[in-house]
């Protein structure tokens, strides 16, 4: 593809972070601006929609203005601008795609929507550019899939979780373990100090199967944990932090190299908010270092929720002039297929 | 100077543009349909009726709520983020003032509603003032039997405005009795070319706009927010029932 000039603004507000960014050519972060709000969810224990989205409204033209003050560009020096149109909590998304539409109109600069996961994708594209064919692992609160690209904007679902999530479920697991909000991070550091001494189940499914199933783990943890207090033995935290967490990525892992070598791809893409947990990095890397597979990790502060990866995504959407009306509607289920 | 003024804080959705005090153009629709879809085509719309563009607007004016939390995101994140975009004075003005504004010349008390579910509204008690209507007893989420027994110690005629009012016909004709008297369709949903007129005199007062980090007013906190409060025991009166009253005179006239 040939790489034209482009200044893109991105728009990210589909769950507690509100995010903008502006990035070049769709590699080049001129900034990327996150208000979050994990201050204001913590006291309720996990992200309450309402209160989220109020906030959203709140900060919303005042971080697409500091976005644009710090990337050192005007409003009319964008080529396009690229709003999360989904999936995530509706009344979020709202307000991004709202901002988005009366931007675009009132700056008559195009729009183009992009899928919150084609965003975490592309927060790859960022540090080095996309190779293809590929394989991505999107795993964060809401999702757990592994998508094939043949070519950008491009996406084919190989997998996905046939129920929880698997940052879902370490926030369940966390908050079973009475560990503070958000539960993810928690148990990643506390698995540290741990040995994998507990035995968990781990759901392969059928043998083809690159679909994953996280919620037997959860019922397991929450098993051990009283039978544990109904023989008034002691459970030690860090271990079944470890032991679960264990559990987990040996899934996760086994399945992407699974996807991999079912495809004939040479790259793998790690992609999501639980990108982000330090052992899954860990042994991801190592059993692609001896599979011989090209992985691409994100930085840290590109793995959770951003604007930079949805400007990233959406500059291939402005690419290939796939521009969104004034219809645009928040879609809170919306599918990964456009292609 | 040109207003673009906007309402999508209830079912119905306003786009009204107006030169100072004229109305150059007005729509507004009442359907049980997506504001977040029709609110942006139906701007580009009238502005292409009216050979106007986006350009040519001098101010934006927006309901600030109270109503549908979502309905009302959608108006003032449009709202504020165009005014932001293009450098204009962004103007506020409650979701129940501007319906209230239909009762403009009646002599008496004026009582715009909306329901808030679970036998509660929003409301407030207007009584015409100069040019405006003025908050005789404060805006707030309250329940309607409440609501009404405060109102009929007041021994005025009160008009009732809005769609929702049918569903508290009866019980408001036991509280008030022949005093009470029902807004006609027309008069029962809000206009945006009221907002704008009642923005155009904000400005005109020299009032200041609304900064870039204004909020709607929900009229009440989350349930999360509440139940979060209640159990600090810090359960806290978030409402007052009592308002200014600045015309004190009891037949309307002022």
């Amino acid at each position: 593809m040939i790489q034209k000039q482009s200044l893109v603004l991105g728009i990210e507000t589909s769950c507690d972070e509100t995010s903008a960014a502006v990035v070049a050519d769709g590699t080049r972060v001129l900034s990327n601006v996150i208000s979050s709000q994990m201050e204001v969810h913590r006291r309720f224990g996990g992200v309450v929609p309402e209160v989220a989205s109020r906030r959203h409204v709140e900060r919303i033209t005042l971080i697409i203005e500091q976005a644009l003050q710090e990337a050192q560009v005007e409003l009319g020096d964008l080529d396009a601008i690229a709003v999360t149109q989904g999936p995530g909590l509706v009344g979020a998304l709202l307000i991004g795609v709202a901002a988005g539409k009366a931007l675009s109109f009132a700056s008559g600069i195009p729009l183009v929507a992009v899928h919150h996961i084609a965003g975490h994708i592309y927060a790859n594209h960022l540090v080095k550019p996309l190779e293809f064919p590929l394989v991505s692992l999107v795993v964060s609160g809401g999702h757990t899939e592994l998508i094939y690209m043949e070519k950008h904007n491009h996406f084919e679902r190989l997998g996905q979780t046939r129920d929880d999530a698997a940052g879902e479920a370490f926030d369940k697991v966390a908050r079973l373990m009475n560990l503070p909000y958000p539960g993810g991070p928690q148990i990643d550091r506390l698995a540290v100090e741990g040995s994998i001494s507990y035995d968990l189940p781990r759901a392969w499914l059928e043998p083809d199967s690159l679909d994953f199933s996280f919620s037997g783990l959860k019922s397991a943890v929450m098993q051990l944990m009283q039978k544990a207090k109904q023989r008034q033995e002691e459970i030690r935290p860090a271990d079944l932090a470890a032991s679960f967490q264990h559990a987990v990525i040996d899934v996760l892992v086994e399945k992407s190299i699974r996807a991999v070598k079912k495809t004939g791809v040479k790259h793998l893409l790690l992609a999501g908010g639980v990108s982000a947990n330090s052992a899954l990095r860990v042994q991801l890397s190592k059993r692609c270092e001896q599979e011989q597979i090209d992985l691409r990790i994100p930085p840290l502060e590109l793995c959770t929720d951003n604007a930079a990866m949805i400007a990233a995504a959406g500059t291939f959407l402005f690419y290939e002039g796939k521009f969104a009306d004034l219809t645009l509607n928040a879609d809170p289920g919306l599918p990964l297929t456009y292609s | 100077m040109k207003i673009l003024a906007m309402d999508t804080t209830t079912l119905v959705m306003g786009v009204a543009v107006l030169e100072e005090n004229k109305v150059l153009g007005e729509v507004t629709t009442n359907l049980l349909k997506n504001h977040s879809v029709r609110l942006m085509p139906t701007i580009d719309r009238l502005l292409k009726d009216l050979d106007l563009k986006m350009t040519d607007m001098d101010v934006i004016a927006v309901t600030s709520g109270p109503g549908s939390y979502t309905g009302i995101r959608i108006g003032v994140t449009s709202a504020k983020t165009m005014a932001w975009a293009r450098k204009i004075p962004l103007y506020s003005e409650s979701s129940l003032t501007v319906l209230a504004m239909n009762g403009f010349r009646f002599p008496g008390l004026v009582v715009p509603i909306f329901d808030a579910r679970r036998q509660r509204v929003y409301s407030g008690v207007y009584r015409t003032c100069g040019n405006k209507m003025e908050e005789v007893m404060k805006q707030q989420v309250v329940s309607i039997h409440e609501w009404l027994e405060q109102i009929a110690k007041r021994e005025e005629p009160v008009l009732f405005l809005g769609d929702d009012v049918q569903s508290f016909r009866e019980l408001i004709i036991q509280h008030l009795n022949e005093r009470a008297v029902f807004g006609d369709p027309a008069e029962n949903i809000p206009r945006p070319s009221q907002l704008g007129w009642l923005i155009w005199q904000k400005i005109i007062q020299g009032e200041k706009p609304e900064s870039q980090a204004f909020t709607p007013n929900y009229l009440q906190l989350t349930q999360a927010e509440a139940n979060w409060l209640q159990k600090q025991g810090n359960g806290e009166s978030v409402h007052e029932s009592q308002g200014r009253e600045n015309c004190i005179s009891s037949d309307g006239s002022v």
